[in-house]
């Protein structure tokens, strides 16, 4: 019997470590593929210069740049947003229907594929406000997307702060909502930091939501120009903002200059390159956050 | 007897989760500067008890209390902003529980919420208060780091140097030993010991050698109810109530 069930403890290990396995390979090869098939754009040229129309040797430096813009737009709407619904239910919601229904909301919107998030967008954020396609609407449909995203995980995080740090804060005369500031989101940040990796990964790669509410053209940015009124800055939000996945989608579909494929195939690997980069520096970042608060480890 | 200043008092106290009846007609006076151990088996109410005293009960929704409870003879219920009171009656839970942060912080914590922004007021009462808790000693070079590094006894009695900073009146405490080695048993034990010259203190306890080394009144409760309150000179050598006598000779509970 002792052998039985240790011989089957061992199966089990293996097959974990065999499909872990499975997991990273198949992660390795997709992107060793993107990055092989885009290696001769991945130089500065690529990424700085604009597309040129109908000819070889275009860039993609706009899409680039709207791409980092509209994640950055969309955390700042998502953000607090998010955060403040996910300390609501955390904290203040009690266990009754309407919560229930709030609960049951957000799961429902964030199982809602992305392209009928986009076409409520162009409803809403570029006809009826007649902004036309904007990065702002681009920014704010995505943010429908991320919202319940990060509510969810903001809700997660704070409820796994441990209720005896919540009890020794009250013990000490502080107010809920001090306790809420001071203790419970600084010692949520790890979670948090999740979530807003997450959440910025899938702007960088949404398509779907985009293409009908931020649209499909940039128009000519002066860089120099940093004036976020004027219609030639790229820091105004009032203006189209092709992404870069939307980019890559287009110059799939329909490209018309003769180097297409290898534009879409650069475009992909610094798309992907730049999640990565993404997602180390928000390490960093919550890494000195948490620090910050937590002081230096003593256990090193 | 002496005549001792009354600190606490309740009168009449009841308490019922939901339609379990917790606490049964209370009716006990705390003295001032002085050890008050609260005894009896698990599920006896002792913890319910010490709770009512800075209303932490509140934060179950289904708690109804009746009956009162005096500080300083202001009703403590009634008479007292919770900030306030909390204020003046500090408590140190069972696992010790320091917030996450560095140990200079954990001590701040309290002084700051309370408004306290200058550095040089924040350096002092955290020296201060480490030194009355017996650890500055320990922890004087570590002040940044993270609390959570500490010994368990050390962040035990961190916790209660927390609660000192906020310059309390009344400290109370629940089974703080529990999840603690001897020696660091010991040394909280010793730390109450000095601790009564300024605060008067109310402790939980399992451990009956410890109400005894401790304490200078114990009350022991079982099924809800103050079975018999006295100098714990009294209630270990003569009981008057059979109940209190089986219990403390481990006949039962």
């Amino acid at each position: 019997m002792k052998i039985k069930s240790q011989s089957a403890d061992k199966a089990a290990t293996i097959v974990f470590y065999i499909i872990a396995g499975i997991v990273v390979l198949l992660l390795a090869v997709f992107v060793g593929y993107l990055l092989y098939q885009g290696r001769d754009r991945l130089n500065l040229h690529f990424i700085f210069s604009a597309p040129v129309f109908g000819k070889e040797g275009g860039g993609i430096g706009p899409q680039l740049f709207n791409s980092l813009y509209m994640v950055f737009l969309s955390m700042l709407i998502t953000l607090p947003i998010g955060l403040s619904a996910g300390i609501y239910l955390a904290e203040y919601a009690k266990p009754s229907k309407v919560t229930n229904i709030i609960r049951f909301c957000i799961e429902a919107l964030s199982s809602l594929p992305s392209i009928v998030i986009g076409l409520f967008g162009l409803l809403i954020f570029v006809n009826l406000t007649g902004w036309k396609y904007t990065l702002m609407g681009g920014a704010l449909t995505v943010s429908v997307l991320n919202l319940p995203v990060i509510t969810r995980i903001s809700e997660d995080a704070l409820r796994n702060v441990s209720p005896s740090i919540k009890e020794a804060s009250l013990a000490l005369g502080a107010t809920h909502w001090q306790t809420i500031l001071k203790v419970l989101v600084p010692s949520a940040i790890p979670g948090l930091v999740t979530g807003v990796i997450l959440t910025t990964g899938r702007v960088f790669g949404e398509a779907a939501a985009l293409l009908y509410t931020a649209g499909m053209s940039s128009p000519v940015l002066h860089f120099s120009n940093l004036n976020p009124l004027s219609h030639g800055s790229p820091l105004n939000p009032f203006r189209p903002a092709e992404t870069l996945a939307v980019y890559i989608w287009q110059v799939n579909s329909e490209g018309l200059a003769p180097d297409a494929r290898k534009i879409a195939d650069g475009a992909s690997a610094i798309l992907i390159i730049a999640v990565f980069l993404f997602n180390i520096v928000a390490r960093i970042i919550g890494r000195s956050l948490n620090a910050k608060f937590t002081g230096k480890s003593s256990r090193k | 007897m002496e005549n001792n200043d009354i600190k606490i008092s309740t009168n009449s106290l009841e308490l019922f989760y939901g339609d379990i009846h917790a606490l049964k007609n209370i009716n006990v006076e705390i003295e001032e500067r002085k050890v008050t151990a609260l005894i009896g088996p698990s599920g006896c109410g002792k913890s319910t008890f010490l709770k009512t005293l800075n209303r932490m009960n509140d934060l179950i929704p289904s708690v109804r209390i009746t009956g009162d409870v005096y500080l300083d003879n202001l009703n403590v219920y009634k008479q007292y902003d919770i900030v306030e009171l909390r204020k003046r009656v500090g408590m140190v839970f069972q696992k010790p529980n320091p917030f996450p942060m560095s140990v200079y912080d954990n001590i701040a914590y309290g002084p700051r919420i309370h408004g306290i922004k200058a550095k040089n007021k924040l350096d002092e009462a955290v020296e201060k208060s480490l030194r009355n808790a017996a650890l500055w000693d320990e922890v004087k070079d570590r002040l940044k780091q993270n609390a959570l590094g500490l010994s368990g006894g050390q962040q035990q009695r961190l916790c209660i140097a927390r609660v000192l900073a906020v310059e309390p009146e009344v400290v109370l405490m629940d089974e703080p030993t529990s999840a603690l080695d001897p020696i660091s048993t010991l040394k909280i034990e010793d730390l109450i010991d000095d601790l009564k010259e300024k605060y008067t203190i109310v402790i939980v306890t399992h451990n009956m050698q410890q109400a005894g080394r401790i304490s200078d009144k114990t009350a022991f409760f079982l099924h809800g109810e103050v079975v018999e309150f006295d100098s714990t000179e009294k209630i270990f050598s003569m009981p008057t109530d059979k109940r209190t006598e089986d219990y403390i000779t481990g006949r039962f509970g």
